[in-house]
């Protein structure tokens, strides 16, 4: 990882390897130039949060780490993207096997209509685990690691959507956990869910972090203080314009010290 | 004529027209139950029609309307429910697909004794079917076709987004993803599809006198002739033969159509409890 250009916005560099390397991403919605000049690293063993206000392209720039974006038609992506220093836009990778090393978490839970234990073992079932025995052993692995096994461990049974929506949140990060991610995205996992298990979700990306890389989105200033490592924030100037990386460094630097006058504006919530 | 008085008579018609449909409805039901449910005996239902005015029961007439209809099914399920995934899932929407839709609607509006000629002329004689349960199937199947397909492609697209989005964000093909989750999610939905194209082919008479015959025969194999209930109330009741049978035939007829419909509105109403 020496080769790589100096990052837009350099700072102290905090101890891990980079896992996502970007530089100069631009993305486009058909005609429409949703982010430009994207530079950043994405350290492994850290959680990284994404924050801005709505419509700046957090969400966008995530989905493009695990190329879900190719879901949507017409959208296009300039410049680079490593994962562990391999494009992942590069000829030969299959955005089938990234999605299965980048798993991804909604704002809106959404488990599958079926028990919680099938939800769990989904992904291992998609990847060739068949045995019972191994099966189980993965599904109560994960659900201990999503913080969801006391509570569900004598109804595994029971339908996923029968959850509160917290419990669902919890189960879509097991079900994720489950086929062993190396980074985790989520998108706003906490804005949907009540309180309880908004300490439960933050408790577990604690844990978490030792083994997995976490992206989070979030639209609250205190959870992305009191969470993440390092702090991206993006902004849109004008509507209709393409969005940009302000400002990433370290969170408590970014939140007591921002360097850039539009870090500070936001996070003292002058806009937004 | 003052405002409130227009009202009144504006609701008043509104309420009238309301009551014919509720009435005509139970006029055909009560007239058809009064005069058919005499009739309504184990042996009028598991027996064959014997003598010159078909005493008896109309058992076999039952099995091939049963045989005809839940072959034509297995036939168009397979065909239409794949149909619909690769229109919803698989097709670049455009010029091609709007035209593979369109076809679909018109084949539900040919009437359905041109279809029965075309099964005639193409299962029966072209293809060599003869009259047999398995035209029939066939013929029928061009019939319940469109509509399973409609209500599969409706069912996959009312399937969430984000349901998807998790399936794909775990590393799942496009085709693990339609069969795994898309599918199980839209099930009731198109088993409501499937049965209502049932209820449809059970009550479909033009077709079936054209493609598996009208002679009265316990069909077991594909290539046996048969003669639907349809058939069979229409012969009795324009040769005047035996009224009292066509009105026991049309009773359970009825009463087929019906349980169909209504399972078709349990499962839809069931279904939307659940989400
Ligand atoms: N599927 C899409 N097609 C076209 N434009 C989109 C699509 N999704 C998002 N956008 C646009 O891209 C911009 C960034 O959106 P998004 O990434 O959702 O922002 P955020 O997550 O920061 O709120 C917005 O202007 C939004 O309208
Ligand atoms: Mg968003």
């Amino acid at each position: 990882m020496t080769s790589v250009p100096a990052v837009a916005t350099a700072h102290e560099a905090l101890t891990g390897n980079p896992r996502f390397s970007v530089r100069g991403l631009e993305f486009y919605y058909g005609d429409f130039h949703a982010l430009t000049g994207i530079t950043i690293d994405v350290r492994e063993n850290s959680v990284t949060a994404f924050i801005g206000p709505s419509g700046c392209g957090k969400s966008t720039f995530l989905r493009c780490l695990n190329r879900m974006n190719d879901l949507i038609p017409g959208t296009r992506v300039e410049g680079k993207i490593t994962l562990d220093g391999a494009d992942i836009y590069g000829p030969g990778v299959d955005p089938v096997d990234l999605r299965r090393r980048v798993g991804m978490i909604f704002q809106q839970p959404n488990p599958f209509p079926m028990s919680i234990y099938d939800n769990v073992a989904f992904g291992p079932r998609l990847h060739g685990v068949s045995k019972k025995s191994e099966l189980d052993e993965i599904v109560e692995n994960a659900l201990v690691r999503a913080n969801l096994w006391k509570e569900v461990k004598d109804i595994m049974g029971r339908g996923g959507l029968t959850l509160s929506g917290g419990q669902q949140q919890r189960l879509c990060i097991a079900r994720v956990l489950a086929v062993q991610p190396d980074v985790l995205l989520m998108d706003e996992p906490c804005s949907a869910i009540d309180p309880t298990s908004v300490q439960k979700v933050e408790d577990l990306m604690a844990e978490l972090k030792s083994s997995v890389t976490i992206i989070i989105v979030t639209h609250n200033m205190q959870q992305a203080a009191r969470v993440s490592d390092e702090t991206a924030f993006f902004l849109q100037e004008r509507q209709g314009e393409a969005a940009e990386l302000i400002e990433f460094g370290r969170t408590a630097e970014i939140f007591t010290s921002p360097r850039d006058r539009r870090t500070e504006d936001y996070i003292t919530g002058r806009f937004g | 004529m003052g405002k409130r008085w227009s009202n009144r008579i504006a609701l008043g018609v509104l309420w009238a027209c309301g009551l014919i449909t509720v009435a005509a409805l139970g006029a055909v039901i009560v007239y058809v139950f009064v005069r058919g449910i005499g009739q309504i005996t184990p042996e009028f239902i598991f027996t064959k029609p014997h003598g010159v005015n078909a005493e008896g029961g109309i058992g076999p007439t039952i099995w091939a309307t049963l045989y005809v209809t839940g072959l034509s099914m297995v036939i168009v399920t397979p065909i239409a429910v794949l149909a619909a995934v690769y229109l919803a899932e698989y097709a670049v929407q455009g010029r091609l697909v709007n035209a593979i839709r369109f076809a679909a609607d018109t084949l539900a509006s040919v009437p359905s004794i041109v279809m029965g000629l075309f099964g005639f002329a193409f299962f029966v004689e072209a293809m060599g079917f003869k009259f047999s349960v398995l035209s029939g199937a066939l013929a029928l199947s061009f019939l319940m076709l469109p509509i399973v397909m409609r209500a599969t492609e409706e069912a996959i697209r009312a399937v969430p987004k984000y349901i998807r989005w998790g399936s794909y964000g775990l590393g799942a093909s496009k085709w693990q993803t339609v069969s795994r989750i898309v599918l199980p999610a839209a099930l009731p939905r198109i088993l409501t599809g499937i049965i209502l194209a049932m209820g449809r082919a059970v009550g479909e008479t033009a077709v079936v006198i054209f493609t598996m015959g009208q002679a009265i025969y316990l069909p077991l194999s594909p290539l046996d002739p048969g003669r639907s209930m349809t058939v069979h109330l229409y012969t009795l009741a324009m040769e005047g033969i035996n009224m009292d049978a066509a009105y026991g035939t049309a009773l359970l007829l009825m009463v087929m159509v019906l349980f169909f419909n209504l399972s078709a509105r349990w499962l839809a109403a069931r279904n939307r409890r659940l989400r």
